[in-house]
């Protein structure tokens, strides 16, 4: 390792971990209650929305697909990994589906 | 599998639904590093693959220990493959670091419930540990009412170690398993995303955050690099959110 990849790599460790610090003190100085402390209770499920959409998007036919078993297996069995199996399962048939036509 | 099956609400600690009792924080550790197992080995696929490039761009075997042992950050670090140079660009490194990852901030302040009666100094030392997956492990721990500080960083710990362990095998060997996509593993991610949206769910009041949030993230993505649209439409759909349960 060099001096310089050694000043790099802290310099990006002191980045990665600023923003993860600050949301957590940020998130600890707001207020408890009102409009700020509303909108803070809707940020997960918008986050989860935000990652998986784009990705549906950009995936194709066998990315919605996969996404419909997840959604309909977890609503049946609420079993995260058998909700997680049976996407990847689709989305590898519905792949290999499409590769030989 | 018992793991994620509703159990009854633990009413210990103040927080809505968050259990802070010292007697099952290590059961907790536990069921948090248990749960996470699968999701750490799609993790180890993608840090063997980060190694093996991280080789190809230059990075020592000692430069990528360290790197992932304290940036811990899968999107920067792919990222910061592509700026790497025998005298690496340390501002540019830091700001790429900084922007990609900023989607923290945000991730971290929802986290606040589950840190509320954790001490300044803890609760700053597991921030180190936030990561996507854990992240929206813990949410979907929180929207069932079990989540616990324990859980959360078991979980962490367990995607810490697949990811360290698997960019150094992955450095040294010099060979992945080929493209993750291959078994599908790029879609576990959003799989495991989506089955936690899908434990979210309150009603037909969900529709119209989730149509703004979705829409913005789409839009996002299509116009700007990295991870943008994590953050934009995370603030989108949230704001859409409370607006409407304002009326």
């Amino acid at each position: 390792m060099t001096f310089e990849s050694l000043t790099a790599i802290l310099a990006m460790a002191f980045a990665a971990y600023a923003v993860r610090a600050s949301g957590l003190v940020i998130g600890r100085r707001l207020p408890q209650s009102g409009p700020v402390a509303e909108w803070l209770r809707e940020v997960p499920a918008a986050i989860l929305v935000a990652v998986v959409a784009p990705e549906i998007f950009r995936g194709g036919p066998a990315a919605v697909l996969g996404a419909a078993v997840t959604t309909l297996v977890m609503w049946m069995s609420r079993n995260l990994f058998l909700a997680i199996g049976a996407g990847v399962l689709s989305v590898l048939g519905a792949r290999h589906l499409m590769a030989g036509f | 599998m018992s793991d994620l099956r509703p159990r009854p609400r633990r009413s210990v600690g103040g927080g809505a639904g968050i259990s802070e009792n010292a007697i099952d924080r290590r059961a907790e550790f536990l069921r948090g590093l248990r749960v996470s197992l699968p999701l750490a080995a799609g993790v180890a696929a993608y840090g063997l693959v980060f190694g093996v490039l991280a080789r190809e761009a230059g990075l020592s075997i000692a430069d990528v220990a360290l790197m992932s042992g304290i940036v811990f950050t899968g999107s920067a670090q792919f990222v910061a493959l592509t700026l790497w140079a025998v005298t690496p660009p340390v501002l540019a490194l830091a700001v790429t670091t900084l922007a990609v990852n900023l989607r923290y901030v945000l991730m971290a302040a929802a986290l606040r419930d589950l840190f509320h009666q954790t001490p300044r100094v803890k609760a700053l030392a597991a921030a180190f540990l936030v990561n996507d997956e854990s992240w929206a492990l813990t949410m979907g721990e929180v929207a069932r009412g079990d989540a616990s500080v324990g859980f959360m960083v078991g979980s962490s710990l367990a995607l810490y170690v697949a990811w360290l362990g698997a960019t150094v095998v992955g450095r040294v060997i010099g060979t992945a398993i080929g493209d993750p996509a291959r078994w599908g593993i790029d879609f576990a991610f959003t799989a495991t995303f989506l089955a936690l949206l899908v434990g979210m769910v309150s009603g037909k009041r969900d529709i119209l955050p989730w149509a703004v949030s979705a829409a913005a993230a789409i839009a996002t993505s299509l116009y700007l690099p990295g991870k943008w649209y994590i953050l934009i439409g995370g603030i989108a759909g949230a704001t859409a959110g409370a607006l409407r349960r304002d009326v």
